[in-house]
C-alpha cells in the first residue's frame, strides 16, 4: 500500500509552503478514503485536484478544513500543526472553504448570509447588546462582496428562493467574505449554466492574481483546469497518484487510465 | 426613532400584528384600572410573567434551535431562591436581592454545566439530559422539604411595599385602591417589559444573528469560523438566567412557591405550546402566545358555561360545552391553531419569512 507514497513527494521548491499535508489518512471502517496523502501548497499558486468520483477529493478537503478528523497524518498551516484544531479554529487561522453541495443559511436573506461571514472574521460575534443593523461597516463589506459575485440586486431575497446558479454564487461569496489566505473551492461551477459559470471563473482568476493567496480547486471540467491551474494533483482510490505541471500530468499514463479513462471525458 | 431603538429595530412588521401587540401592551399597562378585581389582575400578572418565560424559551427553541425541557427548572430556581430567602430572612428587600442573586447564579451555573456537557453531541441527547436533570431537580425539591417545603411549597411575607397593607397614597383613582398589590403588579409589568426588550435586543445583536445561523445550518456556521458550542452555551445560560428572573417575579407575585406553580412538567408543556402558538423565532410570538393561552386557561370555562346555558334545550350541544369539558376544548383549540398557523400567529400575520 505504501509504495504509492513515494510518488507523493512534498514539494520543497519554494521558500515555505503555506499548507502541507503529511501522510494524511482517513479510514471509515475497512475503507480508506484518503490514504497517506502528502502534499504541499505554495503561496500564490492554484492547484487543481482531480480524480474520478469517489477518489477522495472532497474527503481530502474535509480533512484539511477540519470537517472530518484525520485517522493519521498531519495538516500544517504556515508551519503550525492544525491537525487537532476544530473547523472554526482552522478558519480563524486562515483556511476558507466553499462547499460542493450548496450549504447556506436558507431562511436568512442573501445579504445576511454574507454579513455573517464578514462578522465571523471580526470579534463582534459575542456582542450581545449592540444592534447588528448598526454595524454599517459589516453590511457595506457584505454588499461589496455581493457586488463582486453579481448578487447585489438579490440582497434582500430569502436565500432558499434563489435559483441554483445564484446559490452557487452565494456559496463563493461566503468564502470571499471570509478573506482567508487559503481558499478551497469544491466544484464551484457544478450545475451552473454555461453563461453563469464565467462569473465564478473570472472571480477565481481575480483572486489568483493576488500573490498572497493559495487556492485549491476540485474540478472536473478540463477547460477550467487548463485555464486556471498552475499544477494538478490526481487522487485515485484515496491515493495521490500524480502531481505536477498540468500539461505533463494530463499526458501521464496513470491519469489517462485513472481519470480520463473512467468517464471523465464527458466533461471535456 | 426612540421606539425603533427601544425595539432594537425589530418592529412587528405587520399592521394587524402591531395592532394586536399595542392592544395587549396597553391592556396590560392599564389592567388594574380596566379590569378591576383580584382574579383579572392575577391573570394580567401571570401573562406578564409568562411573556418573559416564553420569550426566554424562544431564544433557545426558536432562535437557536435547541430543544430543552429544563426551562421550568430554571424558572423554579429563581422562584425558590427568593422563596427560601424570604421565608428564612423575613420579608425584606435584602432577602429578595439575596434570593434573586442566588437563584439566578445557580440557574446560570447549572445551565452552563448542562450545556458544556451535552451541547457538543446530538440535539436529542441535549433534550434528554435536560429532561433528566429537570426531573431529578423536581424530586430533589420535594425531598428537601425542610428547606423547600416539599410538595406543600413555601408561603412567605413579601416586602411591605408589595403587600396589600401598604398604601402608596390615601384614596382611590378610578375606584382602584393604590395599595401594595398595585405596586406589585407594576413591578411585574415593568420588569417583564424590561426583560422582553432586553431579549429583543439580544436576538437582533451580532450574537443573536449567529444564533439564527446556527439554527439554520450549524455545519456551515462552524465552517465560516463560529465555534457553535460557545454560542449555544451562552444562549442556554442567558435563557436560564431570564427564566430564573421570571421565577423571581412569580414568587413575589404569588407570595407562595411550590412545585405546582414553578416546576411541574405541565408548565413546561404550556411554555412549549405558547411558543408554538405565538410563532417560534419571533419573540413577539411570546406576547401573543402567552396572552391567548393564559386567557383560554382562565376563562374558557366561563365562556363554555355561557354557551351551555344559552343552548339549554338543544340536544347534545349543552353537554358538549359543559364547563367540566374545558380541557377537551382547550386541546381542540390548540390542535386547530397549530394546524392553521403552522408558523404561529406571528408567522401567519407576517405572511412570509423575512
Amino acid at each position: 500500500m505504501s509504495d504509492h507514497e513515494t510518488q507523493a513527494v512534498p514539494s520543497n521548491r519554494e521558500e515555505h509552503p503555506v499548507l502541507v499535508t503529511e501522510g494524511l489518512t482517513i479510514r471509515f471502517g475497512g475503507h480508506v478514503a484518503v490514504n497517506e496523502v502528502s502534499c504541499a501548497f505554495d503561496r500564490g499558486t492554484l492547484t487543481a485536484i482531480v480524480g474520478p468520483n469517489g477518489a477522495g477529493k472532497t474527503t481530502y478537503f474535509n480533512l484539511i478544513s477540519g470537517q472530518l478528523p484525520a485517522t493519521s497524518g498531519r495538516v500544517r498551516l504556515h508551519g503550525e500543526d492544525i491537525t487537532d484544531l476544530s473547523a472554526p479554529k482552522r478558519t480563524e487561522r486562515g483556511i476558507g472553504r466553499a462547499f460542493q453541495l450548496t450549504n447556506l443559511f436558507p431562511n436568512l436573506s442573501v445579504l445576511e448570509n454574507v454579513r455573517l461571514a464578514v462578522q465571523a472574521r471580526t470579534a463582534h460575534g459575542f456582542s450581545l447588546f449592540s444592534m447588528a443593523s448598526n454595524h454599517v461597516e459589516m453590511i457595506e463589506a457584505a454588499e461589496h462582496v455581493l457586488g463582486r459575485v453579481g448578487l447585489l440586486d438579490r440582497a434582500e431575497d430569502v436565500t432558499a428562493t434563489l435559483p441554483h446558479g445564484d446559490q452557487r454564487k452565494l456559496e463563493v461569496a461566503l468564502l470571499l467574505a471570509l478573506e482567508r489566505d487559503v481558499l478551497m473551492f469544491d466544484e464551484p461551477t457544478a450545475g451552473m449554466s454555461v453563461d453563469e459559470a464565467p462569473v465564478i471563473l473570472d472571480l477565481i482568476h481575480e483572486i489568483k492574481s493576488d500573490p498572497s493567496k493559495t487556492i485549491l480547486l476540485v474540478e472536473h471540467k478540463m477547460d477550467v483546469i487548463r485555464s486556471l491551474a498552475d499544477r494538478i494533483i490526481v487522487l485515485h482510490n484515496g491515493f495521490l497518484v500524480a502531481d505536477g505541471d498540468p500539461a505533463e500530468v494530463m499526458r501521464s499514463p496513470i491519469v489517462q487510465e485513472a481519470y480520463l479513462g473512467t468517464g471523465a471525458a464527458d466533461h471535456v | 426613532m426612540m421606539f425603533q431603538r427601544l425595539l432594537s429595530g425589530d418592529t412587528p412588521r405587520s399592521r394587524v400584528l402591531t395592532g394586536l401587540i399595542v392592544g395587549i401592551v396597553l391592556a396590560l399597562a392599564f389592567a388594574p384600572f380596566l379590569f378591576p378585581g383580584t382574579r383579572s389582575l392575577d391573570t394580567a400578572a401571570r401573562i406578564c410573567i409568562f411573556i418573559v418565560l416564553v420569550a426566554s424559551y424562544d431564544l433557545l427553541l426558536g432562535y437557536t434551535g435547541i430543544v430543552s425541557f429544563a426551562h421550568t427548572m430554571f424558572f423554579g430556581l429563581g422562584a425558590y431562591g427568593v422563596a427560601i430567602a424570604l421565608s428564612n430572612l423575613g420579608g425584606g428587600w435584602g432577602a429578595v436581592l439575596l434570593g434573586t442573586v442566588g437563584g439566578v447564579t445557580l440557574a446560570v451555573g447549572l445551565a452552563l454545566v448542562i450545556a458544556l456537557f451535552s451541547l457538543r453531541v446530538r440535539a436529542i441527547f441535549f433534550a434528554m439530559v435536560t429532561l433528566a436533570v429537570a426531573s431529578a431537580f423536581a424530586i430533589l425539591v420535594s425531598q428537601l422539604f425542610h428547606i423547600t417545603g416539599g410538595e406543600d411549597g413555601l408561603s412567605y411575607q413579601v416586602p411591605y411595599e408589595l403587600s396589600p397593607a401598604f398604601k402608596l397614597v390615601k384614596g382611590k383613582i378610578l375606584d382602584v385602591r393604590l395599595d401594595g398589590r398595585l405596586v406589585s403588579y407594576y413591578l411585574m409589568f415593568l420588569s417583564a417589559a424590561g426583560l422582553f426588550l432586553l431579549l429583543l435586543r439580544v436576538v437582533n445583536s451580532p450574537f443573536g444573528r449567529v444564533l439564527q445561523a446556527i439554527r439554520e445550518n450549524g455545519f456551515r456556521a462552524e465552517a465560516i469560523g463560529y465555534t457553535t458550542v460557545h454560542y449555544r452555551a451562552i444562549a442556554t445560560c442567558l435563557s436560564a438566567g431570564v427564566a430564573a428572573l421570571a421565577g423571581v417575579l412569580m414568587a413575589l407575585w404569588l407570595r407562595y412557591t411550590g412545585p405546582e406553580t414553578t416546576l411541574s412538567l405541565d408548565i413546561m408543556v404550556d411554555i412549549l405550546l405558547m411558543v408554538v402558538i405565538g410563532g417560534m423565532g419571533t419573540l413577539y410570538g411570546s406576547i401573543l402566545g402567552a396572552t391567548l393561552f393564559i386567557l383560554a386557561q382562565n376563562y374558557l370555562k366561563e365562556v363554555m358555561d355561557l354557551i351551555a346555558q344559552a343552548t339549554v334545550g338543544l340536544p347534545v350541544i349543552p353537554d358538549l360545552f359543559a364547563p367540566e369539558r374545558w380541557l377537551l376544548w382547550l386541546g381542540v383549540l390548540f390542535i386547530l391553531s397549530v394546524y392553521f398557523f403552522p408558523t404561529g400567529v406571528v408567522g401567519r400575520l407576517r405572511g412570509s419569512p423575512r
